[in-house]
């Protein structure tokens, strides 16, 4: 296998066109929605227009003779034949299904399903439906929400906490005793998510010839077909997932397991194809698919010099009425609870709270993200508090690079790093010096302008083992990702992957890898998506985790292909395999280049002469490798100590924003990054991914909120009200690069799709205190709103 | 109501289906023409997925009804390519520049860039800002794909625009 770091890599690190670019800029990519077999009939899905109802009758009568329906589903019916929709937390009596059952839990949540010939047909039909509900108070506020009165959003649960639970790692009371200085703060982090421009969809096709669910879906969820058969109960092997459907877009939140049990029980009653496409209203309102909505009460121990030696952490999360998944995302930060600071000990609460809002799904970071913001948060207060630099601060507490592995107090060894290194880059590129005699130019002129600065680690790799902190019933120790890679017997090279991308250069990763390992062009190898049914082992493209997993994956793959061609060309050559050299995929004689067998003669002799192949060798030529995330398959310790992520990419960002005083409106004017993800398979996808992910980090900042009314209405239903980043918000982000590489992968790379969206929230946050500083004003909620803002500046309170 | 026949160039050939009258101009190319390649996102005229060229001009099709493109000129993505179906200059652009990721958006915005370069071969970046303004995309970040209209209005110029 290459050497991590090694400097004559041939295709890894070097710029190369994306492979799936070009389906795209020709408008021949094939999304979910671009799958429209013969006959296939549409849904729409009637919401509930109450927070909190009874639904006391349902009339369909006049929906059902409407021409060309063909169906239409209560959730009392669908619940007749379907298991309730999984979910993380073990929570029986948290009950999720696709449409409700004899109560809406929130504004929005769907009631009725139709299937009709068409979707307009499917539209005008849900006007003809009659619903009678007996609305009643919903729960909005996640902090009231714990109050003995509250109205309960499950009743049968007894109580809106989902999950409380509390973790010390270290000596937290002796440390906050010792401390020169403490301080506490609240943060909060508000309910918004990464919404990709394709809405969520699926076309379900229940094959009767087959017995198979045949289905086609936008989606990015480990375990998409385990958890579709288990809420049909079908076997497994009854549900056949395509994945070389393209994905517009996911950032962890394509996981439409209701509409796909909706259209996939529709299907089989139908006996049709069966597709449920959000439109925006239903992809906002009802998609169960928010992110993290989260409150921080933090106390922070710090000595005189700014070292901090303790936190003290309470995070309470608003799940909202379905979890699902998502209040692992309180679990998953402990992987890196204590960022990049040599913190010695950690005390933290987690809380998630059930309320009359749509459901939670994972959201890009898992968590970390809001968690970073709180961190950075931390770090900026003991920086102001002391009069010492906040870049001061963070070199005295970073980790420095002789440490590694480094072990934090949860337990989790950091793998490498040089977080000095970067910063000191990242001065280098943002000529520090000089932007902040821009800032204060810039003050001196009247306007409110802010330098931020913060850093985040990016875990990468995955493992599931904080799932089991949160609940020990997922004893799930493995977390692997597979590739196969098949020569054919011209020579062309195949590799087959097991699950579908959304833009993060799959194709790419394992062609450049694979013509690295193979001495291959990658331009020359096909990369396939298999369905699950004639697929590989697979957890997703989750948790920043590909160019390690799949990546190491195909490394392995090419490693074990490798090998056969080394033996068949040894029993043909009559030379030991010692003796033999490999270069572009012919094999020579060390000692005599005249002897050698070309690869296509090695192909050749795998498919067509086993006369001539070694004993004990199948014939053809394949290779399967399943890899395991390096370091994971440990249970945690009695201290609830236990490796998480394996690796950790680092990134610091600088803004420069301005604050018009008058409006409020924050104008970000510069914005610079160095990062370390180890060695870089891609250049541009690297890139492209560390600022995609400052994009949605900006929106998290400055704009993007699903908001409520105190009584439960919801009133983010459009793109005119949730806000995405356009150019004009967006700088033109600069970026460079350092390398540390990971000592765990293949070829020293870590995990890149993450930290951008880490880092920005804070590093906004941190820009906008230091532009209200001069004011003697804060704020840490976000989104800092326009509005919020300027209340701010015209007489309001520190938030 | 009843559905009519319409009759509009589309890339260039001239093409005649019928449309209800409520199905927008987005849903007629995408599933009565099978041009999958213009995408929908909002169906609010916001976000700038579905943007075509209509008789010259980006627009969200989105917004308009098939039946008000009687007689008109549009061109999707699919048109922006060679006549032998290889990818033109500004689709060669943004694959170099990788401007894109999960190519969502990318149509909208390739039509986008599309028209600002007939327009203006030459454009600053703010000019590259405003043709783009109308155009979400949620993966890059926008920096990869002002260089994709940067490198495609170099190419633009170099064949005579």
């Amino acid at each position: 296998m290459s050497e991590p770091g090694r400097s004559n890599l041939v295709h890894i690190s070097r710029k190369r066109r994306v492979k799936e670019d070009k389906r795209f800029v020709s408008g021949t990519g094939c999304y979910v929605q671009d799958v429209v077999p013969a006959g296939t009939k549409h849904v729409a899905v009637l919401p509930s227009p109450y927070p909190r109802a009874r639904i006391l009758s349902i009339d369909l009568e006049r929906a059902v003779a409407l021409d060309g329906v063909n169906a239409v589903v209560t959730g009392e019916e669908l619940a007749e034949h379907t298991a309730p929709l999984p979910q993380g937390l073990n929570l029986p009596n948290v009950v999720w299904r696709p449409l409700a059952v004899g109560m809406a839990r929130y504004a929005g949540e769907w009631v009725v399903a139709v299937a009709a010939d068409s979707v307009h047909i499917a539209e005008d039909a849900l006007d003809l439906i009659e619903v009678e509900y007996d609305p009643l108070p919903a729960i909005i506020d996640p902090e009231l929400a714990m109050s003995e009165d509250a109205p309960l959003v499950h009743p049968e649960h007894g109580s809106n906490i989902l999950y409380s639970g509390v973790f010390t790692w270290g000596p937290v009371a002796e440390d906050f005793e010792a401390a020169d200085h403490q301080l506490t703060f609240r943060a909060r982090w508000g309910r918004s998510s990464t919404v990709p421009i394709e809405t969520f969809g699926v076309l379900a096709a229940w094959r009767e010839g087959t017995d198979t669910l045949e289905i086609w879906a936008s989606i990015q969820m480990p375990k998409y077909a385990e958890q579709i058969a288990h809420a049909l109960r079908i076997p497994l092997n009854s549900v056949n997932v395509h994945n070389d459907v393209d994905v517009g877009g996911a950032y962890g939140v394509k996981r439409g397991i209701k509409h796909t049990v909706l259209a996939g029980y529709l299907s089989r009653k139908l006996g049709a194809p069966v597709r449920l496409i959000e439109d925006r209203l239903v992809n906002l309102a009802g998609g169960d698919a928010h992110g993290p909505d989260r409150i921080f009460d933090t106390e922070v121990a710090f000595t005189k010099e700014g070292i901090i030696t303790s936190l003290k952490i309470r995070a309470i999360d608003d799940a909202g009425a379905y979890p699902g998944r998502g209040p692992y995302q309180l679990a998953k930060p402990i992987t890196a609870i204590t960022g990049p600071y040599r913190i010695n000990s950690v005390h933290y609460e987690a809380i998630s709270i059930t309320t009359n809002k749509t459901g939670q799904v994972p959201v890009r970071g898992f968590g970390q993200a809001p968690t970073n913001f709180m961190l950075e948060t931390a770090v900026d207060k003991v920086a102001m508090q002391l009069g010492i630099d906040r870049l001061e601060v963070r070199r005295r507490n970073f980790i420095r690079s002789d440490e590694f592995p480094y072990t934090i107090p949860s337990g989790t060894a950091y793998d490498s790093g040089d977080y000095h290194a970067v910063l000191e880059k990242l001065l280098d590129l943002a000529d520090y010096d000089g932007l902040i005699q821009t800032r204060d130019q810039r003050r001196s002129e009247g306007m409110l302008a802010g330098v931020g600065i913060a850093t985040c680690l990016e875990p990468s790799g995955g493992n599931t083992m904080f799932e089991y902190l949160m609940n020990p019933a997922a004893e799930i120790t493995t977390f692997m990702e597979a590739c196969q890679v098949r020569v054919d017997a011209q020579g062309g090279i195949t590799a087959i992957m097991g699950t579908s991308g959304a833009g993060q250069g799959h194709e790419t990763l394992v062609a450049t890898i694979l013509g690295e390992e193979l001495e291959f062009d990658p331009e020359d190898i096909r990369v396939i998506h298999a369905d699950s049914l004639a697929g590989l082992p697979t957890l997703a493209p989750v948790a920043s985790r590909m160019a390690i997993m799949l990546g190491g994956a195909a490394a392995g793959a090419a490693q074990k292909l490798k090998d056969r061609v080394m033996r068949i060309a040894a029993h043909n050559l009559g030379i030991p395999i010692t003796g033999l050299e490999y270069s572009g995929g012919t094999v020579f004689d060390r000692a005599d280049h005249a002897r050698k067998l070309s690869w296509q003669e090695i192909c050749f002799i795998a498919h067509n002469q086993i006369h001539k192949i070694p004993e004990g060798l199948e014939p053809g030529l394949q290779a399967i490798h399943v890899f395991q995330v390096p370091g994971g398959g440990q249970l945690p310790d009695d201290q609830n100590r236990v490796q998480l992520y394996p690796c950790f990419a680092f990134q610091a960002h600088i803004p420069l924003i301005e604050i018009d005083p008058g409006t409020g409106k924050v104008t970000i004017v510069a914005y610079f990054i160095a990062h370390d993800c180890g060695t870089i398979i891609n250049p541009d996808i690297v890139r492209g991914m560390v600022i995609g992910g400052v994009a949605q980090g900006i929106g998290v900042a400055l704009y993007e909120k699903f908001a409520y009314t105190p009584d439960g209405q919801f009133i983010s239903g459009t793109f005119a009200d949730y806000v995405l980043p356009s150019v004009f918000e967006i700088p033109y982000v600069q970026v460079t690069e350092h390398c540390t590489p990971s000592p765990l992968t293949s070829h020293g790379q870590k995990g890149t799709g993450e930290g951008g969206y880490l880092g920005a929230p804070a590093a906004i946050a941190s820009a906008v205190n230091d532009a209200l500083a001069p004011r003697g004003l804060s704020l840490h909620e976000l989104p800092m709103a326009m509005a919020d803002i300027e209340e701010l500046l015209n007489g309001g309170d520190s938030i | 109501m009843k559905p009519r026949k319409i009759t509009l160039e589309v890339n260039g050939r001239v093409r005649s289906a019928t449309a209800e009258p409520r199905l927008t101009l987005l849903d007629f190319l995408r599933y009565a023409l099978n041009l999958t390649g213009t995408h929908m996102g909002c169906e609010h005229g916001v976000c700038g997925a579905c943007t075509v060229m209509f008789d010259g001009l980006a627009v969200r099709s989105c917004l308009i009804y098939a039946v008000q493109a009687d007689g008109h000129d549009v061109t999707t993505v699919e048109g922006l390519c060679n006549g032998d179906g290889t990818p033109g200059p500004i689709q060669e652009a943004f694959q170099d520049a990788h401007g894109l990721q999960c190519g969502y958006c990318t149509p909208g915005m390739l039509i986008s860039a599309q028209a600002l370069l007939q327009s203006t071969p030459d454009p600053s970046d703010d000019e590259i800002r405003e043709a783009l303004g109308g155009n979400l995309c949620r993966c890059t970040g926008y920096a990869q794909i002002i260089d994709a209209v940067r490198l495609a209005a170099v190419s633009f110029q170099g064949a005579g625009g």
